[in-house]
């Protein structure tokens, strides 16, 4: 799975990382319909460190379209009550689809 | 994916489609777009162009402002040396005024120069791969038909027309801190346009509605506590010296 942090770059994740990753997405968007910044805040930049440390950031010319992009990292919390929403910006894991 | 129903991924897609539909002959797509790649990359140069200019302005702002600080200082000083206080508290409180100005310009570069490099960063990103287009571009067209060469290129559009996307965002998200700046930068301006730092010994007649609104602008507080150090300062200080000064600052 290629995630890209807008602004930032393009990594190449593990598929099993799917879960945890959607689980802080689920935490995030939670925060925001609970309007709690904080714990959205907390969320956002797990997620992000998340794939900043176990991905490997794909070269500036390798051409692949990423499957998830997330919001920058200086996103504010308004702008971030437009992104968070539903089921989030990461896609359920496959095993826990219906 | 069903989960994937982020506005930013909804806009990056549509941006990118209506790109690709846009050369209607399937030969002329791949020439297309990287026609289009390469305006874009224009676009982007004049962007960072625009955001230096912007940060430049702020930066000669600050610097004026600075300068400002420093001679409403020396003329809050000069005033209590002659026994002037009440000028001296104006000129105190202009300096905190300005000080404040000061503080928030400074701090609205760094936010600029923190987009500036994210853009500079993204555009290294979308070069690099407009150059990995070309040549894949022409690798396909030598090995196949153009219907084909088609669909194994769009791939490769998408990822490009991505990273123009990501541009597009950086440019946004820097001329909306270029926007804010420029209005503070006016705010300041008209500051300076009613004469807030200037030289508090041409002061004319009509200043004190402004002298009021500076005092609630600026924190008494702060003010008394200033004119007390200076106070403190002037006493122990050799008087001479300090009416040398006054002296020049009035000539100048």
């Amino acid at each position: 799975m290629i995630v890209r942090i807008s602004n930032e770059g393009q990594y190449r994740v593990d598929d099993g990382l799917q879960g945890r990753l959607n689980a802080l997405d689920d935490a995030a968007v939670a925060a925001v319909e609970a309007d709690d910044e904080d714990a959205f805040n907390a969320a956002f930049e797990e997620l992000l460190q998340v794939v900043r440390t176990q991905g490997t950031e794909l070269e500036d010319d390798d051409l692949d379209a990423s499957d998830v992009i997330l919001p920058p990292a200086d996103i504010s919390f308004v702008e971030a009550g437009e992104e968070f929403t539903g089921d989030g910006l990461i896609p359920e894991p496959a095993e826990s689809a219906p | 994916m069903p989960g994937m129903g982020g506005r930013m991924s909804t806009v990056i897609k549509a941006k990118i489609s209506r790109l690709l539909d846009r050369a209607e002959d399937p030969g002329e797509t791949l020439d297309y777009s990287y026609q289009k790649q390469l305006e874009s990359l224009q676009n982007v140069k004049k962007g960072i162009a625009d955001v230096v200019t912007a940060k430049k302005r702020l930066q000669m702002q600050s610097q004026k402002l600075e300068q400002s600080v420093v001679k409403l200082d020396t003329q809050a000083r000069q005033a209590l040396s002659s026994g002037n206080e009440d000028l001296a508290r104006v000129a105190l409180e202009r300096k905190n005024v300005a000080q404040t100005e000061l503080q928030s310009l400074d701090q609205q570069v760094t936010e600029l120069e923190a987009q500036q490099e994210k853009l500079t960063d993204s555009e290294q990103k979308l070069r690099a791969k407009i150059e990995a287009f070309r040549t894949k571009k022409e690798v396909m067209k030598a090995q196949y038909s153009a219907a084909e060469a088609q669909v194994r290129i769009s791939e490769a559009a998408t990822g490009v027309g991505e990273q123009m996307a990501d541009v597009g965002l950086a440019m946004q998200r820097a001329a909306d801190k270029t926007e804010q700046m420029r209005a503070r930068a006016d705010a300041v301006s008209e500051l300076e346009a009613a004469g807030t730092f200037d030289d508090l010994t041409t002061l004319g007649p009509g200043q004190d509605d402004i002298d009021r609104q500076l005092s609630e602008l600026s924190s008494s507080t702060q003010v008394d506590d200033e004119l007390a150090k200076m106070k403190a300062e002037l006493g122990s200080g050799a008087g001479g010296g300090e009416s040398k000064q006054l002296e020049e600052g009035q000539g100048s």
